[in-house]
Formats: C-alpha cells, structure tokens, sequence
C-alpha cells in the first residue's frame, strides 16, 4: 500500500503523464476533427511514423527543432491530401485506403531514415526541446523544488501546444460557424451541400489539418520525449488515438480528458512494473494500455453519437 | 471533370487494373530506388534474380508464399463478408505458439507424424478462430468495430507470446534466447524439394485457396456469405442468419491466419520467437485487396509479394538501398491497386 | 396576387446519358401565387426542380429570378438569389439542434463566433409569423416527421427565401398534419411568397395551387388554372391515357388461411407491435393502411419472418404456428414481397438468378448437400422472367441493372411462380411507374382470384380502394377493427389512419359488424 500512495505522490509520475499525453493529445485530435467531418483515417499510426522520421530528420541536418515540427507537419498534410484523394474525391474505402497509407507511410519513412542515416550501433542523436525549467528559468525558479515545479515545468512548449489545440478545437467545433460546417459535413454532407457549404473542401480541410496534427504528435517523440528515431517507436498510438476518439463520443475536450487519463495509467503502471518487477511479467503491464483501450470503446460504443455520415463517401448529385 | 459511373465491366479491364497498378507502383518504386543512387533498371533485374534467379532463390521465395497466402485468405475471406479482420498478425502468433505449446508436449512424443501434423494443424487454425471471434463477439454484443479491436490485439497476442517464451514456453537450451520449446521432427512438415526449405505446405495453401474458391461459387455457404457482404439487410431478409454466418466467416479467416502461424512452425523454423513474421498478417491485407478478394488471385499476389521481399532483400544487399524498399513497393502496390479498381467501375469524363 | 413573374424557366433541355430527363420546358411563376407542377415519377420534376435550384446545371436553357440570370449549377446563386427548397426526403443532421440545421451555412464561414443568440430571435421571429411552432434548441432527431418538415421550411424561409419549392411535401405526413401545412402554405402566399408544389396528389393540387403545369415525359404537357379545370382532365393529362385500375372481380371468401390474436412484437428501430389481431382469409386481400411509421414495419417483419413476436398467437390454416424464422415461413407457403425493393428485396451486385433463388436456396429443389444448382437456378429465373415479363437482362447479369419496375416483378415473380396460398405485400408499387403499378396489381389480384389469402401493407389509398376487400388501419402500433372496402371513402380511412377510430366506427356502423 506504501508503494502505491508513493508512486501517486511523486512529481514524476505526473510529469510522465503529460510527456505520455501529448502525442497522443494530438493524434487523437487529429483523427477527430476528420471523423467529425465524415472521415476516418487509419493512416494515423503511419503518418506518425512518417513525421518522427521527418522532423527528427530535418533537424538532425542542421534545422531549427520548430522548423523540424513545420516538416512534419507538412509531410502529414502530404499524405492527409492523398487520403481524401482517395477516400473523398474517389470514394475509396476509409478503412483500406487507411491502412494501405499506414503500411506506405511507415515504410516511406523506414527508407529515408536509412538512405539519409547510416546504420550504426547507437542511432544518432539530437538536441531535443529542453524543458520549461531551462527554456524559462526565470519563472521556474520561482517554483524550483516545489511538485508543480517538477510537474509542470518539467515539460516542453509542444504539451501545452498540445492542450491549447484541445481547447482551440473543441472551442471552433462547438461555437464557431466553421465547427457548424464540419459537424454537418459529417452528418449529412448532402445537407451542407445545399446550405452552400462544400463538403468536399471541408473534408480535405479537415483531413488534411487533422494528418498535420498526427504527423505532429509523431515529431513530438523524436524531438521532445527522446532524441533518437528508431523503428516501430510509434508502438500502435495511434491505433489507441482511434479508439481514444470513441471515447471521446467526438469531442476535443474530452479527447483531451480521455488521453490524460489513458496517459495516467500508463505512467502509473510503468512504475508498478518497477515495484513488481520480480512477481509480475512485464509484458502483462504493456498490455494495459491496448486493453484500456479495447474497454474504452467497449463502455463507449453504445451511447455515442456517432456523425452520422462517417465512413459514407460523398459524391455531388449521387444519393 | 467529373466521375460516371461506368454500365458494365469489361473482362479485359478488370484483368488489366492489378497490372495497371503494378506497373505504376514499380515507376514510383524506380524513382525511389533512383534516389538511393542505384540504377532502377538493374535494381529490378536484381529483384527478379534474387526472387526467381536460382534453386535457392525460387526455393526460398515459394517458401515465403505459403504463410502470405494463409494470411491473404484469410483476409480475403474476411473482408468479402465485411468483416473487417485487421488482426492476422495476433492470430499468426497465436497460432504458431498454440503449435509449439501442443508439439513440444506429451502428445508430440507418442502421436504417429501424421496425425501429429493434422492435430497441430488444427490447434493453431482454432487458436486464430478464437483470437478473432473477440473482436467479433465485442462487435456484435457491443457494436465496437472490429477494425479497431483486432488491431489492438495484435500487440496484446504478441505481449501473451512474449511473455510465454519468457516463462513457461522458453526453450533452458537456447542460450537465454526468448524461444520455445521446439517441436519434435515428426511434426515437420516433409520437404517439397530436397536441400531446401520449402515443405508441402505450399500445395497445402494452394489447395485451400482452390478449395476456397470452390466454396464460394458453388456453395449454398459461399452464395450466402457474398449476399451477407454484399447487402446484410436483403441477406436478413432471405433468411441468411446473419450471426452464425459472420461466426463461420470469422472461424475461416482467424483459422486460415492461426494454420498460417502453424505451417510457419512445423514447416520452417521447428519453434516459435518474437520475430516469427517480419508483418505477414499486415501483408494479407495487402495480398486479399491486391487480388480483390479472389481466392486465386490470392496466390498470384502473394507470388507477387513473397518475390518483391525475397528479390528486395537481396537487391539490396548488393546495391546498397535500404531493405524497407520492399515494403514501400508492397504498400504502394496495394494503394495504386485501390485506384486501379477504381477506375474498373468509373471513368473519368470531362 | 400580382403577375409579375418573380421566376422564369426558359427552354430547360437536361439529358442523362442517353435519357431526356427535361426537354424545352418553359414554367414562369408570379408573385404570391402557388404552383403545381404535376406529374408521375420520372416525368422530370424532380430534375427540374434541381437545375432550378442548382444542384444540375441543364445543358440547354436558362434561370432567372427577378430578371436576373442564374448561374448554371451553383445552389449557394439560388440560396442568394431568394430560392429555397423542401426536399421530400428531408437533408437534416438528426445529431444536431433544430438551429444549428437551420444557422448551416448561413454565416461567413471564417467568423470567430457564430451569432447564435440573433438567429434563435430571427428563427423564433419566422416561425411565429408562419404558424411553424418548433423548439429551437431540440435534438432535431427527436422530433416528429410533421415537426422536421417544419425545420425545412424555416430553413428556407431563414435564408431570406422568396420562392419556395415544395417537394411531395405530404408523402410522409397524415392527412391532418397534411391539411395544416396547406394552411401554412396558402398564409404565405398571402404574404408574397410564391409557391412550387410538386406532387401527383390530385386533391391536393385542386384546393391549394392557383395554376397547375403538367409534366409528362420530360415536357409540359398542359398548363391550366385550378379554376378551370378538375381532377379527372388532371389525371388525363399526367398520364396521357384513361388510368383503369383493375376492377375486382367478386371472388368467393374461403376458410380463414391465417390468424394472429393478441400479437406483440419490440420493433428494431421501429414502432412495436401492440396487441395486433387479424385473419386471412381465402380469396381475399386484406389491407393494412396507415402513415407510415406507425407499425407497418414491424408487422411486415413479424410476418415476413425476420421477427419473432413476444406475445401471442399465430395460427397456419388452423394450427398453431411459430414464427420467426424465414424459413418456416417460406416452407409454410407464404410468398413475401418486402417493403423496400433494393434494400431487402435483392442484392444488387448479385445475379438476377442468384436473388430469384437466394431465399429458397435451402430447398433441395435448388441446392443439394450444400451445393448449388446452378442450372436449375437460372431455370427458374428463366421462367420467372418469361412469365412475369421481366426485362433488361439475362439470367447471369447483376440485377443492379434492371429498373425498379423489373425487379419488382423479378420479387413477385419468385414469390407468385409456386401458387403460394398466402401472400404478404409490404408497399408492393412504391416508387413504380403507372404501367409497372398495374402489372403488379394485377397479379395480386390474379392471386386472390386464385383462392390466395393476401395481405396489403399500403400508405397509398387508391390502391387500397382499387384492391382491398377489408381494410384496417394501423396507429401506433394497434390495429383498427376492419372495415370492408366498398364503404370506405378517403375521409373514412383519413379518421381511420389518424387513429379516430369512435368516429371511422360510427359512420361505417352496420358495416364494422358483419364485416370480422
């Protein structure tokens, strides 16, 4: 029982949960704003793949790291564009094209890490984005020592990036005409059509935003939660983001919610698994997250309202 | 511009798409390779030396068939009924380590090999069944959509593997390798060709695809099956229980993914490891959408796909371009594929 | 009224493929005056309507409004130019609040903030000007289908509309919700609005419209003022012909071939079945008629064999029977024509022989140990297309292409080939062409003719009045006590279907009696 209230009372563990948040804050984000206009993209898991290498790439050769996050962010637009090519303009299945994009994008990105990096025994590094607490340290001496000290100037400017996109989207969903547009885009995009909005445009807007923000949530891990991109780091976050957006019955705050409290679980029990290490198999603790999420859809599944024309192509004049 | 939706289908088109596709995959694949600073058209001649050039290139080509065509049925067999089995990477595993669990045990030592190798056979296709009847189950109890749910359980099918090959299943012998028990030599498939690895799990494959096939034109099971695909409500309406077929859908695809894990064991390796598919579930999907759904197509795409990884492979190697090149082809293969049968349904009108 | 014309439709030719689906049709509307265009499905109103408010752009011909041209296939043109359309099915997000359906589109897009707190007043404003009490804030799946019409309207009307397109406006509603919305139609032209009204409801284009423009395969057929002229020239002029519904010829009533007593049943998104009661008999057709929504559904399901009811008794020709299975349903002999032909009825990327045989495929006539009799399947659908006169394609094509009229004689074909002694029809000619209809009315009664027991699912009442023997209504789930056919008049069956059934009872008196 010690234990337990020790983990929950250090610092660290609530720092972790933040750093554990954020990529998938923005993944989740992104995936949701593309959803609420009628799009689901399992391209996520790829595309983040695809902007870890990129941004970590573009900064290794001597970039800024923000310049390593506009890449990123850039690369993901490329391939948002090509999933609402094919999704939107072509009416391809989302779940196929989805997957056929994670598969390209995660390959595409293995091939220029190794053209551009040469294999070695330890994968090259760079200088990642420095806490708070360096970045500012001015204010952060004011709580140095203190828990809110370790907690929240323990972070990167890309978390609070992260949380100001949450409230930034769930506030032009909910209140802007914009959010109007997106949500009937993905409720009856017939209906917006003949209110004189496009949704075909609004599908791409948002899946291309939304792809942005993934490839963002990728970058975040190799240029501010490590320093180094080797493969298969994406580890099936963004499949968790997927589900995290059914959790979120499609809602950007309570995306946010839902990634902080998956994130909690995960810090907490990567620290359990230090306290139990010789009783319990490792493995049965790096389950939790992927069962987490399979019981966050679960629980979720029925009372959401899913938008109703998710997954339906739209095509002008075809009903 | 504008899409109109093609009157019929032409024969001839629809044999053309997937070679459409092809070709324009391996333009952009040449590009690539051209970025590497390797010339394109000697980097595809290696590919097709490496994969079709000698004894033990073809050997080990046909060899890598045999799983991607398990795990491209069982897609194909999945998605034609609409159930959308994204998990055969977990159902591999399992049914590969259900194979060691049973082999290397008691019933190994006293079976007679054929029986042995039957048995086995079917434990690894039961342990696929169940690892997708989950998903499912959740579907249809929840309606929680399966996509999702058999992806995640690929990374917990191979945490269970993982975590058996560290504790009960680990082999004292191999050097603190996290590796299973192996399975005796009666349980290993006989070679199709001596001095190679290819084993008669190859005609196995072959056969089920044909049988497959059959299945699903002749069948009162395979003309339900499409009716439940292609038009779940009118399926209802016709009679066709719609929970016992997906449940019997379910059984074939997760069963053709865990028989692939099995013949992997029994046909090749002899043990179970962590690395055991370099992602031969996530290239069924590829496999199954590349012969759009067609059991025969099948064989020919994963032909196709065991040759690109066994040629690329080896072309790099000698030309110094990164291996991930095989999967881009594979993957862009599969997206110019989806265009390709697009385009067997529209045309484009100005 | 003034006779400024407000809109002009000059020289409108569109071709689809090969198909005109408009050809040179000329319409000019006035101020403050109401419009019908009459016409059967597939005359062109409905494409018309579409150019007019952008959705096509026509291949010849031009728009204008208030003098001003149009620019061809751009509806935000016609949103601005003061043109609104109700379209028949509704295009309403259910997810979304009755303002935020209306408020769509309606702000710059780029804005900061959307105006809510004016345009609830602006919403609220309108739909007490007009009569089309709605609460703003309601989940707009929450509402009744009268209440989503009224949606429609003031989405048009909020985006400043003068011109307002009517698209079959009363197919879904019942006729008291119908004749309150006529009300609200002729209040607004009183105002200055003006009025198209597409429809093939006689009645209803006489009392509300001011001049009617009949459409007929593409072209303005006639143009006359309600005033000068009836329904019967009306009805000449749509179809182009003298309509004669099949007369019922007397067919002697026989045992009973089916009963339920006391019948439950949950409706799987759709209303349940309380406490239903009726018999079939031999030799007769028996209609169940009511708005739709009320039941119907789940009463075809219960009988088609896709639901198994919770309460009650069903009885086959006197014993006791279970239900809910397709099967025992087929192998009992009742044929089974669904209420909605293509998402039901067939499967569309399969062959027409393949959905001839795909409910009767257990049968060892068409499979055996579980293989398919290829031949014999195609047999049949041979003989089902010769006899029932299905055309557009061949046994091994995909029924996908045969039009709506084929495939519905494809269904009855496969159902009717084998002589079934009962026969269930959930809204057998919806959607058909006049010549399709009445093929498959005389089927029916061929049927009946037969010795068949037949039961009618219907919302369309000339059809009931053409075929039915009895008729009862179906409200929220409960059936009306019958009501033989010969006596009941549109105003019977309107207070039968708006579930007054003291009244309906009252003036079909001596009938209700001996007619159970």
């Amino acid at each position: 029982m010690t234990e337990l209230t020790d983990i929950l009372s250090a610092a660290g563990l609530w720092a972790a949960m933040l750093r554990i948040a954020t990529p998938l804050i923005f993944g989740t984000l992104g995936a949701l704003i593309g959803e609420r206009a009628g799009v689901l993209n399992l391209g996520i898991e790829g595309i983040m793949t695809f902007g870890a290498v990129t941004g970590w790439l573009v900064v290794f050769n001597g970039a800024d790291l923000w310049v390593g996050v506009l890449a990123a962010a850039l690369a993901g637009m490329a391939f948002g564009l090509l999933h609402a090519l094919m999704t939107v303009t072509l009416g391809l299945s989302q779940h196929v094209t989805g997957l056929g994009i994670t598969l390209f994008a995660s390959s595409l990105g293995y091939f220029i890490f190794r053209l551009t990096t040469p294999a070695a025994s330890t994968p090259p590094t760079i200088t990642p984005f420095q806490p708070l607490s360096s970045a500012m340290p001015g204010i952060a001496s004011l709580f140095d020592g203190g828990f809110w000290g370790a907690v929240v100037f323990s972070q990167t400017t890309l978390t609070f990036a992260a949380i100001a996109m949450a409230g930034l989207l769930a506030y032009i969903i909910r209140a802007t005409p914009l959010g109007l547009a997106i949500r009937m885009s993905g409720e009856n995009p017939h209906a917006a059509e003949a209110q004189g909005i496009n949704p075909v445009v609004i599908r791409y807007g948002t899946v291309m935003i939304g792809s942005a923000l993934m490839a963002i949530g990728g970058a975040f891990l190799t240029l501010s939660a490590f320093n180094s991109f080797f493969p298969g780091m994406v580890q099936g976050r963004g499949w968790i983001c997927i589900a995290l957006v059914v959790f979120a019955t499609w809602r950007p705050e309570r995306a946010l919610f839902g990634a902080l409290l998956f994130a909690f679980f995960d810090a907490f029990q990567l620290r359990l698994q230090a306290v139990l290490a010789d009783s319990v198999p490792y493995q049965l603790f790096l389950m939790v997250p992927y069962l987490i999420s399979i019981l966050a859809l679960i629980v979720m599944a029925r009372q959401a309202r899913v938008p109703q024309a998710l997954m339906q192509p739209y095509r002008r004049g075809e009903r | 511009m504008r899409l109109e939706k093609r009157e019929s289908r032409s024969p001839a088109l629809m044999l053309l798409a997937p070679l459409m596709a092809v070709a324009v995959a391996l333009v952009i694949v040449g590009g690539l390779i051209t970025l590497a600073g390797a010339s394109a058209p000697e980097a595809f001649l290696k590919i097709i030396t490496g994969a079709f050039g000698s004894r033990l290139a073809l050997t080990e080509t046909l060899t890598r068939c045999v799983p991607l065509i398990l795990t491209g049925l069982a897609a194909a067999v999945a998605f034609r009924a609409r159930v959308w089995n994204i998990g055969a990477e977990g159902q591999f595993y399992l049914g590969a380590a259900a194979v060691a669990a049973v082999g290397s045990g008691a019933l190994g030592t006293i079976l007679p090999a054929p029986v042995l190798i039957g048995l086995l056979a079917l434990t690894g296709a039961i342990a696929g069944a169940v690892w997708l009847l989950l998903p499912l189950w959740m579907r249809l109890r929840f309606s929680v959509d399966e996509v999702v749910t058999s992806l995640l359980l690929n990374f917990v099918a191979l945490l269970i593997v993982s975590m058996l090959l560290d504790g009960p299943m680990k082999d004292p012998l191999a050097f603190g390798w996290p590796q299973s028990l192996p399975v005796p030599d009666d349980a290993m498939l006989p070679k199709l060709i001596e001095r190679s690895r290819l084993h008669i799990g190859l005609l196995a494959a072959i056969a089920i695809a044909l049988l497959l096939h059959m299945v699903q034109s002749r069948t009162v099971f395979g003309l339900q099956t499409r009716a439940t695909g292609l038009n779940p409500d009118a399926a209802r309406f016709a009679g066709v229980p719609p929970v016992s077929t997906l449940i019997k859908v379910a059984c074939l695809s997760g069963g053709f993914a865990g028989l692939a894990g099995a013949i992997e064991v029994i046909g090749v390796k002899g043990y179970v490891t962590s690395d055991l598919s370099p992602g031969f579930g996530y290239s069924g999907i590829v496999i199954a959408m590349l012969a759009n759904l067609h059991p025969i197509g099948v064989v020919a795409a994963a032909l196709y796909t065991a040759a690109v990884f066994i040629g690329a492979d080896s072309m790099s190697r000698s030309l110094g371009v990164p291996t991930a090149i095989a999967d881009v082809t594979v993957s862009l293969s599969l997206l110019t594929m989806l265009v390709a049968v697009f385009f067997t349904q529209y045309r484009i009108r100005a | 009224m003034s006779s400024r014309p407000i809109l002009k439709l000059s020289r409108i030719t569109k071709r689809f493929g090969a198909v005109i689906a408009n050809d040179d049709v000329s319409i000019s509307l006035a101020q403050g005056e109401i419009l019908a265009l009459l016409g059967e499905n597939g005359a062109g109103k409905t494409t018309l309507m579409n150019i007019l408010f952008g959705h096509y752009a026509p291949d010849e011909g031009t728009v204008s409004v208030d003098g001003a041209l149009l620019p061809p296939g751009q509806p935000l043109a016609a949103i601005r130019a003061g043109v609104g359309m109700v379209h028949q099915h509704f295009s309403l997000a259910p997810n979304l609040t009755v303002l935020e359906n209306v408020m769509t589109g309606t702000e710059p897009l780029w804005s900061f903030r959307s105006a809510r707190t004016g345009g609830r007043r602006k919403l609220v404003a309108l739909s007490e000007r007009f009569g089309l009490i709605v609460d703003p804030d309601a989940r707009v799946g929450d509402l009744s289908v009268g209440e989503r019409q009224r949606v429609e309207i003031l989405k048009a009307l909020y985006n400043d509309a003068r011109i307002l397109i009517l698209d079959e406006p009363t197919a879904v509603l019942t006729r008291q919700e119908a004749e309150r919305l006529f009300a609200v139609l002729r209040q607004m032209a009183r105002q200055g609005l003006s009025l198209v009204l597409i429809s093939h409801k006689l009645d209803e284009v006489m009392t509300t419209a001011d001049r009617v423009v009949v459409l007929r395969g593409g072209k303005v057929a006639a143009e006359r003022m309600t005033a000068d002229t009836d329904k019967a020239e009306l009805a000449e002029l749509m179809v182009g012909r003298r309509v004669t519904r099949p007369a019922r010829a007397a067919a002697k009533r026989g045992a009973i071939a089916f009963e339920a007593a006391g019948l439950c049943a949950a409706g799987a998104g759709a209303a349940p079945l309380d406490t239903v009661s009726f018999r079939l008999y031999e030799g007769e057709i028996l209609a169940i008629i009511g708005v739709s929504g009320n039941g119907q559904t789940t009463l075809a399901d219960v009988m088609f064999g896709t639901r198994k009811p919770d309460a009650g008794d069903l009885l086959l020709h006197g014993r006791p029977f279970e239900g809910g299975s397709v099967w025992a349903v087929h192998e009992a002999g009742i044929g089974r024509i669904p209420e909605d032909r293509n998402r039901e009825g067939v499967v569309g990327d399969m062959t027409i022989w393949e959905n001839a045989v795909l409910e009767r495929i257990r049968s060892p006539r068409f499979s055996r140990r579980g293989i398919v009799d290829r031949a014999a399947g195609i047999a049949f659908a041979e003989q089902i297309m010769a006899e029932f006169d299905v055309r557009g394609g061949t046994p091994t094509r995909r029924i996908r292409a045969l039009s709506g009229g084929n495939v519905q004689k494809l269904i009855l074909g496969r159902n009717l080939l084998d002589n079934p002694r009962i026969i269930v029809a959930a809204q057998p000619t919806r959607g058909l062409d006049e010549g399709a209809v009445v093929a498959v009315h005389d089927r029916l009664l061929e049927a009946r003719q037969r010795g068949a027991a037949l039961m009618l699912i219907s919302e369309d009442l000339d059809e009931v009045i053409g075929l039915a023997d009895r008729v009862q209504a179906i409200v929220k789930g409960r059936l009306s006590p019958p009501v033989p056919a010969d006596r009941a008049d549109p105003r019977l069956l309107g207070l039968m279907m708006a579930g007054d059934w003291q009244r309906a009872g009252d003036i079909s008196a001596g009938e209700m009696a001996h007619a159970s």
